[in-house]
């Protein structure tokens, strides 16, 4: 069990939590410009490192709010939270 | 009680040479579909000159840690086609390999608790007999005569409304399915080798030529991925992206028990899934974590959830040991089925999304990544399962349609 924590509520149980997958994913600026293969990669290409992952979870059974987390997929270890909206760290070790 | 004996330990089954300079086929990781690859690649399409490389110990991957229920009861043609290509060749294989793997064909029911549940099984059922593969819709007591120990009360949260059965569905040792290919392809002259990580790519252009490994450069003509949950780390090396995630998946084994389970029972509603050993422990899965994860261990919510519906299934199960729980690394697509083919890279092939039921595929995926490989071109039941799926929009969606989540 992951102890996630909620900028907004702070630190929570895992099963409080949904998972969004990868983080800063945006919106294609001009959709209608989109190859088939731009619209395939925005679509179903994710980032999936071994190791640090910017991801979004949402605090469902809580503050129901949206925000990025950065852990490492080997050692599930979350080494920073973050609201949604801002830029991911760059040093991870905050939080720790 | 299956009496027959016990196969000779793995050491004396293959041998363990060092690697050549250079192969014609290199297949990286040594799991059942790497193995599997091997031993079709040498005896359908003459090509021996073939090095499996394992970063572990053979088949220690998801190989060895699937809960090996084995079925062809999927919706969409092209799965069922794979899926059903590869029971009829479990059906032979044991004989073909001359190797006993404890394939046993009990049945595999899948179970209906809402209405939608019952629309989904019945057109799945009627799916699978417009594709030739056995499939009938039983209702709760039939359940109940097929696995005398399950609840049909309807006085629980999510009742048993009726399944799906497969008769000639079932299980095997997945051990045994590995060292049973792993005999014959060293027999027929294939190079498996262990303890030898692939780290990166050798490239003429782009064309793959070889690979770095922890052993070494090795040279080779062609270059085949079935490293199933790793995909996308060794993709990244060759300079290609591959839409899969990774995420822990887990399974547990209770003590041994008299044999009270005859068959396989699958919920995806409730999401549990159990068969017996032919020891008798009680063989136990559910779904995967919802993150991403190369850790192999999963979160124990995931188990106690799967344990409250296993408990209001069978209620016998209540006063049942947990002896063991581990996890594995499973591959999962956005339309949850498998990929196989071409990759951007020439010379260069992929096999791998086979997410959380990729241990039925064993044979059935080895058959056709050989074809492909041998010929550069896919094998009539892989050929709808390329890359480039994803951008003609041709998906073949079997999330919720597999009889299983994800
Ligand atoms: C808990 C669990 C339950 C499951 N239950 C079922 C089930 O009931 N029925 C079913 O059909 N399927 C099931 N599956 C899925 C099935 O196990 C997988 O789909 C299948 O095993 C994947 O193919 P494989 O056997 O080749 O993978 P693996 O056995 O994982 O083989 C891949 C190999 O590649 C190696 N590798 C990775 N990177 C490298 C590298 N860089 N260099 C060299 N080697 C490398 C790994 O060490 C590994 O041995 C389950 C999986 C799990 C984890
Ligand atoms: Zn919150």
């Amino acid at each position: 069990m992951l102890i996630i924590e909620c900028p907004f509520c702070g630190p929570r149980n895992e099963t409080e939590f949904h998972y969004g997958g990868q983080a800063h994913v945006a919106y294609p600026e001009d959709p209608y410009a989109l190859s088939d293969k731009e619209w395939a990669e925005y679509l179903f290409y994710r980032e999936n490192p071994k190791g640090e992952y910017a991801e979004r979870w949402s605090h469902s059974a809580g503050c129901r709010k949206w925000f990025n987390a950065i852990r490492d997929t080997r050692t599930y270890e979350i080494s920073a939270t973050y609201k949604a909206g801002e830029s991911r760290p760059t040093s991870t070790s905050a939080g720790a | 009680m299956d009496q027959r004996h016990l196969p000779e330990h793995p050491d004396f089954l293959w041998s363990n040479p060092e690697p050549k300079k250079s192969y014609d086929v290199i297949i990286i990781g040594g799991g059942g579909h790497g193995i599997a690859t091997a031993y079709y690649l040498a005896k359908n399409h003459g090509i021996t000159n073939v090095a499996v490389l394992e970063k572990g110990w053979l088949a220690g991957g998801n190989m060895a840690r699937n809960t090996t229920i084995i079925r062809s009861n999927y919706l969409w043609d092209e799965s069922a086609a794979i899926y059903e290509h590869s029971l009829k060749l479990w059906e032979g294989l044991e004989e073909e390999l001359g190797y006993n793997m404890f394939f046993s064909q009990r049945g595999v029911m899948n179970l209906a608790h809402t209405l939608q549940d019952v629309r989904e099984s019945v057109r799945r059922v009627e799916a699978n007999r417009l594709n030739g593969i056995d499939a009938e819709w039983i209702d709760p007591k039939q359940v109940k005569e097929l696995c005398p120990i399950i609840n049909i009360n309807d006085d629980i949260r999510y009742p048993v409304m009726g399944g799906t059965y497969q008769p000639r569905a079932g299980i095997a040792k997945h051990d045994w399915v590995a060292w049973g290919y792993a005999r014959r392809a060293s027999e027929l002259g294939v190079d498996l080798i262990q303890n030898c990580e692939v780290t990166g790519f050798v490239k003429d252009g782009n064309k793959i030529t070889g690979v770095k490994t922890t052993r070494g450069t090795i040279n080779a003509g062609k270059v085949a991925l079935a490293a199933a949950g790793h995909t996308s780390v060794l993709a990244d090396m060759a300079g290609f992206r591959v839409p899969i995630q990774s995420h822990p998946l887990q399974a547990l084994v209770s003590e041994l028990h008299e044999i009270i389970h005859p068959t396989v029972v699958m919920s995806n509603h409730v999401h549990v899934y159990v068969s017996q050993a032919h020891k008798g422990e009680l063989v136990m899965g559910a779904g995967v974590d919802t993150f991403n994860g190369y850790g192999q261990r999963g979160s124990f919510h995931v188990i106690e959830h799967q344990m409250s519906a296993a408990v209001e299934l069978f209620p016998a199960f209540a006063r049942a040991h947990l002896l063991r729980t581990w996890g594995g690394i499973v591959d999962v697509t956005m339309d949850a089925s498998p990929i196989m083919g071409k990759t951007p890279v020439d010379n260069m092939y992929i096999n791998c999304g086979w997410g959380t039921g990729g241990f039925k595929g064993v044979p059935g995926a080895g058959w056709a990544y050989a074809h492909t490989i041998a010929n550069d071109s896919a094998h009539e039941t892989n050929s709808a399962f390329g890359l480039e799926r994803f951008e003609t929009g041709a998906l073949i969606d079997e999330h919720g349609a597999a009889a299983v989540a994800h």
